[in-house]
């Protein structure tokens, strides 16, 4: 039996296709194409060579020329197929290209020099990864360095949103004070205002402070989110008064109460402010870059569109480098992935 | 008796019964070990307190940290915001700032004809303004429908539902500097979607050197990188009604297109209001995806408000911060201007 309720609601085709069931399954694997294949495309091309680069059409996998060391050359010279006139095909070296005509080695017989019209070679190439486009930039650039700007920014920065921001949820939800109604309607009411509309007299302060080009001025100015705020004092307000109250008697501070009872109940909360906090610190670009002039406090963002900028032929590091950056935030999500969507679509923030 | 250590409460998530453990779950107990011994020492220090200003004004306490860093960072600027608005020069320190009354706003609205940017002193920042409010009814209106519709799919029991929500989810983790050069490899000139092209017998096409297929791409590579997560909220509120609506309005005949109209869409309106509200407010933004990706080019194409406030205040030859401020502060009337409009909307829809 077909009816209304299987479109909108929970209920599988039972062994029936019906046209609804097609077309799902049509939408979504290429909705799993889109979304994946320019995710699999940069971490293909990443491991090309130059060379492989720039061939178009472009291959699908890393192809790369083979080449061989031949006696009396100094660099390891690229070999092709070559079709003799007798109709053999023989493998050979290029040594150099001279118009239409190429000179060419046979690798046993280094000493003679076959001349052959440029038509009859084919390249020879073979699948290798070119691992050197990661390990040279990591050599020659500062990527480390940025690399651990950005731990330092986002491991710090999600450390202190959490603990300020559960410190005034709990205060919001579980205290009667004086302008506890005002702090909230102040807090709430800048949740949409986003950092661009302040940041030159943002800027002003960090100068003020003197925090330009150091890691404190990317890192505190962000930390009091009103998200976190009010998702965490929402979720602190169904935590029940009586389990303070006995914490209390027993003699606990309130400091106690705060980080003994209520912390650990609000752990989800908590997990998922975490969550946001790493994603948020870890991508952040806009702030970083007007903060940060010096190169070496550059975080992997800054330094990616630097590095994209002044390097802008030089794509096969700048592709490495790109998917070091994705890696860490990919890891995470493959391993909290339910944890992570099912979080969002409960608490509905970003 | 007020020294006694109360019996400390545990989360689930962290045993710490086992003896022998995972390695994961000997590193969060020790975690937890170092958690609880900062917290410990910081309690000689709060207990202290307590005893001199009495248990009820702790509130104060708690919310000061948050507070402080609210006001110094949030609300302290926005309010020099308007200041800054309101001086000329290039000094950074208001002290140092002239004061020029409206000067900077007269200079952002010195147009003979608003439509037309070219007839505007300070143009950029005119075609800033039309692009952002076409970027922001395209990419709200494109990303918004095909998050709905995903949404719907992936609300029918579909086999393997975890995996495709997380499918459709994982670009919005990535960052706008990464999304930015994923996409800039793709649309090359001897990128992937030209070898397509040309594998079909067509003409390779320079995206970049073309305004409107620049505005194309930046409108698609923004569903693309977000749409997931309004698709989130929206599979939420889906499943959010109850099925026994669906059962009972089958039961009294209604056809699948009723039960759509009269069931699915009045109760899936309050999300999709929040969604687009937190789709226009992102999209108002649009900035270091697209000058990553565009630069804002070709010409202006892809040039937005907010980067024409980078680039006044802090790209330029001379730092204008006021010419900044005043527009940053157009900005964020035009956003509270937009929220009070929904909260508006939002407030009759809850009439009815």
């Amino acid at each position: 039996m077909f009816s209304v309720t299987d479109f909108v609601t929970q209920t599988r085709g039972r062994g029936r296709l019906e046209w609804t069931d097609i077309f799902i399954y049509l939408y979504l694997s290429l909705g799993t194409l889109v979304m994946f294949v320019p995710v699999l495309w940069l971490v293909m091309s990443s491991f090309k060579t130059p060379a492989g680069l720039v061939r178009f059409p472009p291959d699908l996998l890393p192809f790369s020329l083979q080449t061989v060391s031949v006696e009396g050359y100094p660099d390891p010279l690229p070999l092709y197929d070559v079709a003799r006139e007798d109709g053999t095909v023989q493998r050979l070296a290029q040594v150099r290209r001279v118009g239409l005509e190429a000179q060419m080695v046979d690798p046993a017989q280094p000493a003679e020099i076959i001349r052959v019209n440029i038509d009859q070679r084919t390249e020879v190439r073979e699948l290798r990864l070119a691992w050197e486009n990661y390990t040279e930039p990591l050599r020659r650039f500062n990527f480390l360095v940025y690399l651990r700007n950005s731990v330092v920014v986002t491991v710090a920065a999600t450390a202190i949103t959490l603990l300020i921001n559960s410190m005034a949820g709990f205060a919001l939800a579980k205290y009667e004070f004086r302008g506890r109604q005002a702090i909230f309607v102040i807090i709430i009411s800048t949740l949409m205002i986003p950092i661009s509309v302040i940041l030159v007299p943002v800027y002003l302060v960090i100068t003020g402070i003197g925090w330009n080009n150091n890691l404190l001025g990317v890192i505190i100015p962000g930390a009091a989110t009103p998200t976190g705020v009010f998702l965490l004092r929402q979720y602190m307000l169904t935590i029940p008064d009586e389990l303070l109250a006995s914490a209390r008697i027993d003699g606990a501070s309130e400091w106690r109460v705060y980080w003994q009872i209520v912390l650990p109940l609000a752990a989800p909360a908590m997990a998922v402010l975490a969550i946001f906090s790493v994603m948020w610190r870890w991508n952040d670009f806009l702030w970083p870059l007007i903060v940060l002039t010096r190169s070496e406090l550059f975080t992997l963002q800054v330094g990616l569109a630097a590095f994209q900028g002044e390097l802008n032929v030089q794509w096969h590091y700048v592709l490495a480098m790109t998917v070091l950056t994705l890696l860490p935030i990919t890891l995470v999500f493959a391993f909290l992935q339910r944890f992570i969507t099912t979080g969002i679509a409960t608490t509905g923030m970003k | 008796m007020s020294d006694q250590p109360i019996v400390p409460v545990v989360p689930k998530s962290l045993p710490r019964t086992s003896a022998r453990g995972t390695r994961a779950e000997q590193f969060g107990e020790l975690l937890y070990a170092v958690f609880a011994a900062v917290m410990n020492v910081l309690d000689y220090g709060f207990a202290a307190l307590q005893r001199g200003i009495g248990p009820r004004r702790m509130a104060y306490v708690f919310v000061l940290p948050n507070l402080l860093i609210f006001g110094i960072f949030v609300l302290f600027p926005m309010f020099l915001n308007l200041y800054y608005s309101l001086t000329g020069g290039t000094a950074l320190f208001p002290a140092d700032r002239p004061f020029v009354g409206g000067q900077n706003f007269a200079q952002l609205f010195d147009c003979d004809n608003f439509l037309n940017p070219n007839s505007c002193r300070e143009d950029r920042f005119w075609r800033g303004v039309y692009n952002t409010i076409t970027y922001v009814v395209l990419q709200v209106g494109v990303m918004v429908l095909i998050a709905l519709l995903t949404a719907v799919v992936l609300n029918r029991s579909v086999r393997g539902r975890g995996f495709f929500r997380s499918v459709f989810f994982y670009p919005v983790l990535l960052s706008p500097v990464v999304i930015a050069l994923i996409w800039k490899w793709i649309l090359q000139r001897d990128g992937l979607i030209n070898a397509a092209l040309v594998g079909l017998g067509m003409e390779r096409i320079v995206f970049f050197l073309h305004a409107d297929w620049a505005v194309f791409w930046v409108i698609s590579i923004s569903t693309w990188a977000q749409m997931g997560f309004y698709m989130l909220i929206l599979l939420a509120g889906l499943q959010s009604i109850p099925a026994e609506l669906y059962e009972a309005s089958s039961m009294d005949g209604a056809n699948r297109w009723q039960s759509i109209r009269n069931i699915t869409m009045p109760l899936l309106m309050p999300t999709m209001l929040v969604v687009t509200v937190l789709a226009v407010i992102r999209a108002v933004q649009v900035f270091d995806q697209v000058w990553v990706l565009t630069g804002g080019g070709p010409g202006t194409a892809t040039t937005y408000v907010v980067q024409y406030i980078y680039e006044t205040a802090f790209a330029g030859q001379i730092a204008r911060f006021g010419l900044a401020s005043a527009a940053s502060v157009v900005l964020g009337v035009a956003l509270l201007l937009f929220t009070l409009v929904q909260l508006r909307v939002g407030q009759r829809s809850d009439m009815e």
